[in-house]
């Protein structure tokens, strides 16, 4: 009861939010391709918190997020059409499975890479979600369905905004709630000194494994909502690039913040899809000509984010 | 006078005000080809092709067209979101292309969904217009589908070769290749036919070293490489360097003017089968070959072709529609017979594809070189 | 042709493929010893290499025997230009913010030259300027290319090799990737040293590029993405820092490579290259030839 009480602001945002969008989508006042759009940032924002706990809390540097991603995508999108679900009851089973089965390839790759250091965690996750893609790619032998290099079609449209806004903002309480208490605290000694943390009689491979397996759990569930969403699934979305745009998400939002996340989610979704609507065709190709200028930018003069380590009082996700 | 020259400037201040001529209802329509990536000159043709019916639709044509554009870069996911601006947010009545059937699969799912009718020239697996032996209604195409395109391949490779063995190689990433050379193979081995050599590779591979020296191992007499024209060049290279002498044979996806600049030597004195060949013989496509060759300084290859006709398909269905609402048109199309083509006589039938000749082209320095019709 | 004639020739064919990774990878190797950063942009280097080469040839129609060394030139001035303007600045900071760094700079240079005026997106075809002759032996047959792909890489190996272990600079080099502020208190000028790594290391990743593309004669801006992956994580198995770490590397990864696709699927074949990888950071994350492991 304290937790509500705590949140309250945020649960009263998230309320008006809703029904700010609900509003709008009503009304006719976004064509379906925008509310795709708008739906695809709640779905982002998902995900890249779950690389934020990772990386932003806990400082393990995992290059192979969307790897995750993509497992909660096609795992979910495999059980449903196994179990030929079409509602939105049936839908949240399947939902959860894909973030499990995230979560569980997380926790079984965690536990023999998660001592490794900075540098090869990179390597090691990098060469991870390439081997998932690669997995991916082979999917065809595991089942017809799955496509193979050449995707999944049909996978039926069931995802829309309440589901995908509800969702997020109740793995973002969750989230919020692990990141003040103890695991979270934990975390970030982890991140500021772990030889310290140790001296402490924290359980920092313990910790650092939960870390990563909630981290990879959020990924699945946003994977598995994204399924449900674009109701094709193909290899190349879950590949280094797209880990790529987690990782900025989390950098520029700030690390260890989770406001900065939702609003550089937001802000990343509206770039990159409202530059694909503003910009003739010529000149798209110019996004990611500015993107990594941007990224060393913000490298070179703010390392640790725009908005790192500060809560939003406003949107009452502070303590 | 006075008079006169006052009923003269009102007149004229009237034919300001109410236009002579009623305005022509404004259409949307679109067209999604991989302009930019690793196909880029099919895109290119299209595009060429989809302006210039649409210029010839609009001297006769009932309704005023604006052409949207999008490139897909023949990637599947860039394509769906294509289709989805063009359909949500433009309005479009209706969808030329994708041109890959890797591209129009997922890009056919979506007009189905969306009951806007597509015609795709070129995209030629069988997934595109059925699917888990579903037909999608809105979804057409103006030319024959790979069941076709590999038997034929595969019947004149036992008959006009001689062909006893053959090997293929294909892009496992990719459903027009794949699926083409699963149809060769069944008609090939029907035909009597031996397969010593069935590899795959994938999209961004360059070395194919190990492959051609494993099927170089059984000595085949043909190799089938159902795959576009850049890759397929390279491949032919590589072939030819390590001393393979089988013949070359392929698909509709090596008509490129790329395929000899690349391939060079290697490539030339090989065949593939193709929708038309710019040789033919017709009033309708001289007249077109002739236009685009003086607007577009080249031959124009069946990319260009079918997309010419696969847009005057839907043009002509909407004037006699007489309303672009999405289901009239859809009702005219499913219905198209006999239509008189720069690339033949186009027939739908029950699944949206349409009935057709291939031909087959011998590649030649100067460009493909016509050998053989086969009928359905 | 009998079982060993046919292992033979995929021998060969995986060593071709393998020196290419190991110039590549060597290039990784030094500069990883020298300023323990990882640069996600030496794959494209080797990409910026294959490009020049095309012009001088094709557009310029310059002799081979001019191309090799102004292309080197070429991918070394690059080499010293990233260092410079996006390494350099952030040498104090955080180690992640330089790993993210060289990410956006292999993104940028990746997108920035396939803008039309310049690489383009395209798959360029690529000259070769010399035809394609084959030497039929009494076991297996081998080409010229292949001959010249070993050679070059044996040679330029040789010769760096004189560099590192009998020349000041060599050692200077070596100094800095023990300890950089003991070398630096020792009077090793670190700014010119670590240029001269980044030099070197891109000039190698050039000529890679280069024999790369007689090889495979199909470029495209987005070519270096793979082999460059790929000849990291060479660089990782023969141990990182160490140069015969990485050319051993570089061999293993390619002779895998040619082998899963002979004897096994090629679908596979990159699976099985990250499960070697994850093999070694395992079990031996030092590499073959690496030393001590520290761990937190």
């Amino acid at each position: 009861m304290n937790f509500l009480v705590e949140t309250k602001r945020f649960l009263l945002c998230s309320v008006a939010v809703y029904l700010l969008f609900k509003f709008f989508f009503l009304f006719g006042l976004f064509s379906e391709y925008i509310q795709q759009i708008i739906i695809l940032s709640f779905i982002v924002i998902l995900t890249s918190l779950g690389l934020n706990v990772i990386y932003g809390y806990t400082g393990q540097f995992s290059l192979g997020h969307a790897g995750f991603y993509g497992i909660g995508a096609y795992t979910a999108a495999y059980l449903g059409a196994l179990f030929k679900v079409e509602g939105v009851w049936a839908f949240l089973p399947i939902l959860l499975s894909g973030g499990l089965a995230a979560g569980l390839l997380g926790y079984l790759v965690g536990v023999p890479i998660l001592r490794l250091k900075d540098d090869f965690l990179a390597i090691a996750t990098l060469g991870f979600g390439i081997l998932i893609r690669v997995l991916l790619d082979n999917s065809d032998q595991l089942s017809e369905f799955l496509g193979g290099s050449r995707g999944v079609i049909g996978i039926p449209k069931i995802v829309n905004l309440e589901i995908a806004f509800w969702a997020a903002v109740f793995l973002i309480l969750i989230t919020r709630n692990l990141i003040f208490s103890r695991y979270g605290l934990f975390w970030q000694c982890i991140k500021d000194d772990e030889l310290a943390a140790t001296t402490f009689g924290i359980d920092t491979a313990g910790m650092k494994l939960t870390a990563f397996t909630y981290g990879c759990f959020l990924a699945g569930m946003g994977g598995a909502l994204y399924a449900y969403l674009y109701s094709f699934l193909h290899p190349s979305n879950f590949d280094f690039l797209k880990s790529i745009d987690f990782l900025i998400i989390v950098i520029v939002g700030g690390m260890g913040s989770i406001t900065g996340t939702i609003y550089a989610g937001l802000l990343w979704v509206a770039v990159i899809e409202g530059l694909r609507l503003a910009l003739p065709a010529s000149l798209l190709e110019l996004r990611w000509v500015f993107i990594p200028i941007l990224l060393i930018l913000v490298m070179m003069w703010r390392p640790y984010g725009l908005l790192s380590r500060s809560e939003s009082r406003f949107l009452g996700l502070g303590n | 006078m006075k008079s006169i020259l006052f009923v003269g400037v009102i007149a004229v201040a009237l034919m300001f005000l109410f236009p002579m001529t009623q305005a022509k209802e404004i259409v949307k329509v679109g067209l999604i080809a991989p302009l930019t990536g690793d196909v880029k000159t099919f895109g290119e043709s299209s595009k060429n092709a989809f302006l210039m019916a649409i210029e010839a639709y609009s001297k006769t044509g009932k309704y005023q067209i604006t052409p949207l554009i999008a490139d897909d870069r023949n990637d599947a996911t860039e394509g769906a979101n294509a289709a989805l601006k063009l359909i949500t947010q433009d309005k479009v009545f209706g969808i030329i292309g994708p041109l890959t059937s890797k591209v129009a699969i997922p890009v056919s799912e979506i007009a189905e969904k969306n009951k806007i009718p597509m015609v795709t020239g070129t995209a030629t697996n069988p997934k595109v217009t059925v699917y888990n032996l579903k037909r999608k209604r809105y979804v057409f195409r103006a030319c024959f589908i790979d069941p076709f395109q590999g038997s034929v391949a595969a019947n004149f490779a036992v008959k006009n070769l001689k062909a006893k063995t053959a090997a293929v190689l294909y892009d496992v990433s990719n459903d027009y290749s794949k699926g083409l050379a699963e149809f060769f193979k069944a008609t090939f081995e029907k035909g009597q036919g031996r397969i010593v050599g069935y590899e795959s590779y994938q999209k961004d591979d360059v070395d194919f070293s190990a492959l051609i020296t494993k099927i170089n191992l059984k000595k085949p007499e043909v190799i089938f490489i159902p795959d576009y024209y850049n890759k397929v060049a390279l491949i032919a290279r590589q072939i030819r360097e390590r001393g393979l002498k089988g013949v070359l044979l392929g698909g509709d996806g090596w008509d490129s003017p790329e395929l000899v600049k690349i391939g060079g030597e290697a490539i030339i004195g090989n065949y593939f089968t193709n929708h038309y060949s710019p040789e033919r013989k017709d009033k309708i496509a001289e007249a077109f070959i002739e236009k685009y060759k003086s607007k577009h300084g080249r031959v124009p290859d069946s990319l260009a072709a079918l997309t010419y006709d696969a847009t005057m398909i839907i043009l002509g269905s909407l004037d006699k529609a007489g309303t672009a609402q999405p289901e009239e048109v859809l009702k005219v199309l499913a219905a198209l017979k006999n239509f008189k083509g720069v690339t033949g006589t186009i027939t739908f039938d029950q699944n949206g594809d349409a009935v057709k000749s291939a031909v087959i082209l011998k590649v030649e320095k100067e460009g493909p070189k016509y050998m053989a019709t086969v009928n359905p | 042709m009998d079982l060993l004639s046919y292992i033979l020739e995929q021998t060969i064919n995986g060593l071709q493929l393998g020196a290419v990774y190991a110039l590549i990878a060597l290039g990784y190797t030094m500069v990883y010893g020298v300023l323990r950063l990882i640069n996600f942009a030496h794959g494209d280097i080797f990409m910026f290499g294959a490009f020049t080469a095309y012009y001088l040839l094709s557009k310029w129609n310059l002799p081979i025997a001019l191309v090799f060394p102004l292309t080197m030139a070429a991918t070394a001035f690059l080499g010293f230009l990233i260092e410079k303007l996006a390494y350099k600045p952030l040498r104090t900071a955080p180690k992640i913010s330089l790993l993210i760094t060289s990410v956006g700079v292999s993104l940028f240079l990746e997108y920035f030259l396939s803008l039309e005026p310049l690489f383009t997106p395209n798959y360029i075809g690529f000259p070769r300027p010399f035809a394609v002759i084959r030497y039929n032996l009494p076991l297996f047959t081998v080409t010229n290319i292949q001959l010249l792909i070993l050679l070059v890489t044996a040679v330029s190996l040789f010769w760096l090799y004189l560099l590192i272990y009998h020349t000041k600079y060599g050692r200077a080099m070596r100094a800095l990737s023990h300890d950089q502020e003991a070398a630096s208190l020792m009077g090793v000028p670190v700014d010119g040293i670590i240029s001269l790594t980044f030099i070197v290391g891109a000039a190698l990743a050039g000529l890679g590029g280069i024999l790369y593309a007689f090889a495979y004669p199909q470029i495209n801006v987005f070519m270096g993405i793979m082999p460059g992956i790929k000849s990291f994580i060479a660089a990782v198995l023969g141990g990182i820092g160490i140069i015969h770490g990485a050319v051993l590397g570089g061999l293993i990864i390619g002779l895998s490579e040619v082998f899963v696709s002979a004897f096994l699927s090629s679908t596979l074949r990159d699976g099985v290259i990250f499960f070697i990888l994850f093999l070694v950071l395992i079990l031996k994350p030092r590499g073959l030839f690496g030393k001590r492991i520290d761990k937190v």
